[in-house]
């Protein structure tokens, strides 16, 4: 097991993304940041409270998948989530879907799916903390934090301090 | 859930309960946006197996499948080979061979559908929808369900509820599933019925029984109005309807007696007039038909933890 990305690193990245969203987006006007649960709600509220320390405040809401995966029969039922949707919704909006780890790229794709039914955004944009390679899907990040060569083996593990008590990444075999 | 069918509450552990409700909430508020139709069961195939009678609760499990995404077959036995003689294992069968894999069934016999699952007649998930005085599991799901948003502070925890269930407890499959889910949740449950109308071992149920309902209208918290059912009553078990309706039917009178905060609910069909009058059925207290919408959304996460994940764990890597 070994920690690649330490707390001063995960907000570094993060600040960083914020600041990369604006640029690309020419400002915030449109942006709204949709969450995966579980972890990547919380990295886009962090994203949220970047943007407006350095911007203004945007919506961020949250967009569970479960039903929208592929892979549903390969494992026991999940238990739903929350979602929500800020009451703007997604008509015309940049929406920047922010998770903790890209791996397959599957995760995305259902969130795309689930996208689509709730509306037609101007654009959908990818934000990851981690990119670890191993895509199955031509599916690709805009906002990378940090990307890690990894086996397919192994395991990439994100820890936030709102939910695991700590802010740290580690790779395990 | 533990178990790849939905037969009894008694199977249920509070946790399961707690999942499945949880559940329906999250759905409930999926498909209350603009999500009202979800991918989930694509392809897959849901059997409506229904030896007796029934409206709603078949359309509810349709509508559920369908919302889900699901390929639906309706059987009901009128018209069909059963009537030739077909038994409910080759019927069941011949449904499993033409690709279902969820057998959603109804039967005036007590214990069908744990004979289905159990006999290893057929490989598909089954849910209970009625078999006969026995239990009806969705049904009272979805009434804790709409206990459940309209008692808010008691989400988890139904101890501090007193709950009437009203009437013919006797045929009644609704009464003995809600008496086992809702006691297990914490409510207090109360049966008020005339002593025909009882089951034997009454006693063995988690409630109180009481013989009059005005001296319970006042504290209950929710009154559940069961129908009538005089297609299963081959003796007189009450001297008329009138009589009936005066000692046990939830009228203007009782109306007003009700607190203020409780509900009243009827799983359907209602005999207007005999256990329910027009006025209490219409009232601003009846939450009658968010029961049949609650139906739809209870029975989707029913389906969905029932059939939307593999039944073990499988090894991989996933993300």
């Amino acid at each position: 097991m070994s920690i690649v990305l330490e707390q001063s690193e995960i907000d570094r990245s993060l600040k960083r993304i914020a600041h990369e969203i604006i640029e690309r987006n020419h400002g915030l006007s449109s942006v709204i940041l949709l969450g995966i649960p579980t972890r990547g709600v919380t990295l886009a509220q962090r994203i949220g409270t970047f943007l407006s320390d350095i911007d203004t405040p945007v919506p961020v809401g949250t967009l569970d998948i479960t039903m929208y995966r592929d892979d549903l029969r390969l494992r026991p039922p999940r238990p739903l989530v929350a979602t929500s949707i800020p009451s703007e919704g997604l008509e015309g909006k940049d929406v920047v879907l922010v998770d903790d780890v890209l791996f397959s790229g599957r995760t995305i794709r259902a969130a795309l799916d689930a996208i689509g039914e709730l509306g037609r955004p101007k654009s959908v944009q990818l934000a990851v903390l981690i990119d670890r390679g191993h895509r199955q899907l031509p599916i690709r990040a805009d906002y990378v934090g940090k990307n890690i060569p990894t086996n397919a083996k192994e395991s990439v593990r994100v820890q936030l301090r709102e939910i695991d008590g700590e802010d740290q990444v580690e790779v395990s075999h | 859930m533990n178990s790849p069918h939905l037969l009894s509450i008694n199977d249920l552990s509070r946790a399961e309960i707690l999942e499945i409700l949880d559940t329906a909430r999250e759905l409930a508020r999926i498909t209350d946006g603009s999500m009202k139709k979800l991918p989930t069961l694509r392809g897959r195939t849901v059997v409506n197996l229904f030896f007796e009678d029934s409206t709603r609760t078949r359309l509810s499990f349709e509508a559920a499948a369908k919302r889900l995404s699901a390929d639906v077959i309706n059987f009901s036995a009128k018209g069909s080979s059963v009537s030739k003689g077909e038994s409910l294992k080759d019927t069941a069968q011949t449904l499993e061979a033409m690709g279902a894999e969820l057998i959603i069934v109804r039967h005036s016999s007590s214990g069908a559908a744990q004979r289905l699952a159990e006999s290893g007649w057929v490989k598909s998930h089954i849910v209970n929808a009625g078999d006969g005085m026995h239990e009806h599991p969705t049904q009272a799901l979805l009434d804790a369900f709409t206990i459940r948003n309209h008692f808010p502070d008691h989400a988890n925890d139904f101890s501090g509820l007193r709950i009437g269930i009203v009437g013919d407890i006797l045929h009644s499959r609704v009464a003995r599933s809600n008496a086992l889910l809702l006691s297990s949740l914490g409510a207090e449950v109360v049966v008020i019925a005339p002593a025909t109308l009882l089951p034997v071992g009454i006693e063995s149920w988690p409630v109180s029984v009481s013989y009059n309902l005005d001296e319970e209208i006042s504290t209950l918290d929710a009154i559940m109005m069961l129908r009538v059912q005089s297609e299963r009553m081959s003796d007189a078990f009450f001297p008329s309807e009138r009589e009936y309706a005066r000692d046990y039917g939830l009228g203007t009178q009782r109306l007003k007696a009700l607190k203020p905060q409780s509900i009243i609910m009827h799983p359907g069909p209602m005999n207007r007039g005999l256990e329910i009058s027009a006025a209490s059925a219409d009232s601003e207290r009846s939450v009658i038909l968010e029961q049949v919408a609650n139906g739809v959304i209870v029975r989707m996460a029913v389906l969905y933890l029932l059939m939307g994940g593999a039944a073990v764990p499988t090894e991989g890597v996933l993300v």
